[in-house]
């Protein structure tokens, strides 16, 4: 984790005007999500960025070259990941589910060289062919604040559920 | 449309519901078979009651008294190893007033404890609370009559531990038959002995639990649902095309049936491909050569270039693809199923290459994978659709019936295995 030391970008982590910023990044990263801007949302990440789902029931440190995952996407995996998504054969996502992101206990954990540490909580809805799922948990961000647009550097989606009840993960949550 | 093959009529009892006739090269599944609470209910005491069950592998519990519980065939289990080492399967029942005696899902403990009114256990089941005098008589201590009540049946092959819940049934080793070979050409991939990764994945299907059975030794299905991931392996560099021609497969007796093909994609053990970058193809080498010194070139090769895609009959996989997957399922209703599974990997494997085997097993495995996700789409269509059976009451199972010489990976005679077993099971004549 970063360290709350380095002030020279002006950013400290108890900055109430830096975590409403935030919030709005991701806000729109719910947005594109929500409507399937997928590419665009691809786009806020930076390069070599990572995303990460960890198995149900493990601890939060859990590490992918030890501990089978959900999903452990490095960058091109993600990108991948997104182009297999934008296709009428990913049957899984065909035709579209609907979905809303819903973010919420937004706090910044560290912050060091404008590189902000974030958690929130989520609950994120899928809809299709009348079945509802749900899948909740809490969101590991390291943001690059420092960059011009704002990057994600790796974003990691730990689920607070005991199994997968969805059995699918299709889409981002 | 040949309208001089009409379908069967609707099938009254589940030995109608499998319909063979090789004159016409046609072989019917009533759609009845995986949308029947009745037929279910059958299933769990002609099948689930008599088959063996993969209860799971001995790292699961490499030290002695380390225990994990499990829902194995529609039981609640403890699979643990004594203080002495010995493996043991119990019911997680208490015998005092039934309550499940561990809650965890693993753990190590020298003792099991009810929480409910504190009866105890050894670990190897044996009653060991100590009331007062006047509380319980000679049948409690050591009479057995208040130990934790073992499964009937337990027994392992290459530390692959499975259950039955009948006492008469024949040994493991007669009923594995010729997937014994298979389950060798994944256990000797390391040089000491191998082990699940981790911990596995658990999800939930809306559709029958033979719809898995069928899916996950079905070559049919691979390039109409996945062409999205053989796209990805193409993007990356990684799809290697001189795979995936068919060599075939393989009744291996009792139900259970083998695919195997040569791998388009890479494999830990031991097939590089390009996208793994230059310095893993040093440390994939000498994995390769490895297998080759012990096992000689032919099946060195064999264990390092094919894939193989495996059902023991009636509800375990063992897929050796670009990852090793053991997968297990078990219906909670008859469109609805909970499925188990895991990685599967040698001990005493590199972190490097451990860490591609994970990398490689998501590619394509799993609720996340680039695969997996589109074959559950389709069993959930197919329950879905199923809902038309009373006007369209049959599935087709016989592609490669008119053919000459040995079935291809590619046709459905490994499906025809698996429902000819599920025939006689159901029939009770097995």
């Amino acid at each position: 984790m970063n360290a709350d030391s380095n002030l020279s970008h002006g950013l400290v982590k108890d900055d109430p005007v830096l975590r409403a910023r935030i919030e709005d990044f991701l806000y729109l990263e719910a947005d594109l999500l929500d409507e399937w801007r997928i590419e665009e949302w691809f786009a806020l990440f930076a390069e070599g960025a990572t995303y990460e789902v960890p198995p149900t029931g493990d601890d939060k440190e859990a590490d992918p070259a030890t501990s089978l995952f959900y999903i452990a996407d490095d960058y091109v995996r993600l990108r991948e990941r997104v182009v297999r998504l934008t296709k009428k054969e990913a049957h899984s996502e065909f035709p579209r589910s609907q979905q809303r992101h819903m973010i919420s206990n937004v706090r910044i954990t560290g912050i060091a060289a404008g590189v902000a540490d974030v958690s929130c909580n989520f609950i994120t809805y899928r809809a299709k062919r009348g079945v509802v799922d749900s899948y909740y948990g809490k969101h590991l961000y390291r943001i690059d604040c420092a960059a011009s647009p704002w990057k994600i550097k790796s974003k990691r989606s730990v689920l607070s559920m005991d199994m997968l009840y969805p059995g699918k993960l299709t889409i981002i949550v | 449309m040949d309208i001089t093959v009409p379908n069967p009529g609707l099938p009254l009892t589940s030995s109608d519901m499998v319909v063979e006739d090789r004159q016409r090269h046609l072989f019917r599944v009533a759609r009845r078979a995986f949308t029947d609470e009745e037929v279910l209910e059958q299933e769990r005491r002609q099948i689930f009651d008599r088959c063996w069950l993969y209860l799971g592998h001995g790292s699961e519990i490499r030290n002695t008294c380390d225990f994990v519980t499990r829902a194995v065939g529609g039981r609640e289990l403890i699979f643990n190893r004594d203080r002495g080492g010995a493996v043991h399967a119990f019911l997680n029942t208490c015998p005092h007033r039934g309550a499940m005696v561990v809650r965890e899902k693993k753990g190590n403990a020298l003792s099991f404890r009810c929480f409910y009114h504190g009866w105890s256990f050894n670990v190897n089941g044996r009653f060991a609370s100590r009331f007062e005098e006047g509380n319980y008589g000679k049948e409690h201590y050591g009479g057995g009559c208040a130990d934790l009540t073992q499964v009937p049946r337990l027994e392992s092959y290459r530390d692959f531990w499975f259950v039955n819940f009948d006492r008469n049934a024949v040994s493991l080793s007669d009923y594995l038959a010729g997937a014994k070979e298979y389950i060798d050409l994944v256990a000797d991939q390391g040089e000491a002995e191998m082990e699940i990764v981790g911990s596995g994945q658990q999800y939930i299907i809306n559709a029958n639990w033979k719809l898995l059975a069928e899916n996950s030794i079905d070559a049919f299905h691979g390039f109409p649902v996945h062409s999205t991931y053989f796209d990805y392996l193409q993007n990356i560099g990684s799809l290697r095309s001189d795979g995936f021609n068919a060599k075939g497969m393989t009744s291996l007796g009792n139900g259970h049936a083998v695919i195997e093909y040569a791998s388009p994609w890479g494999r830990p053990i031991a097939r590089w491909v390009p996208s793994w970058g230059e310095e893993k193809r040093e440390l994939v080498e000498r994995i390769r050569q490895g297998l080759i010194q012990r096992f000689g070139e032919e099946r060195g090769l064999r264990i390092a270039e094919t894939s193989r895609n495996m059902v023991i009959f009636p509800n375990l996989v063992i897929n050796d693809i670009m990852a090793i997957t053991v997968r297990t399922f078990y219906p909670d209703a008859a469109n609805r199923m909970t499925v188990s599974a895991w990685a599967l990997g040698a001990r005493d494997e590199d972190h490097e290459l451990r860490k591609l085997r994970l990398f490689n097993f998501l590619e394509f495995l799993g609720p996340g994978g680039f695969a997996t996700p589109d074959d559950q789409e389709a069993l959930e269509n197919c329950q879905r659709g199923y809902r038309n059976q009373r006007e369209a009451a049959w599935n087709d199972i016989s592609k490669g019936m008119p053919r000459v010489g040995p079935p291809k990976n590619d046709d459905e005679e490994q499906m025809r295995c698996f429902w000819r077993q599920w025939r006689q099971r159901m029939a009770g004549a097995v």
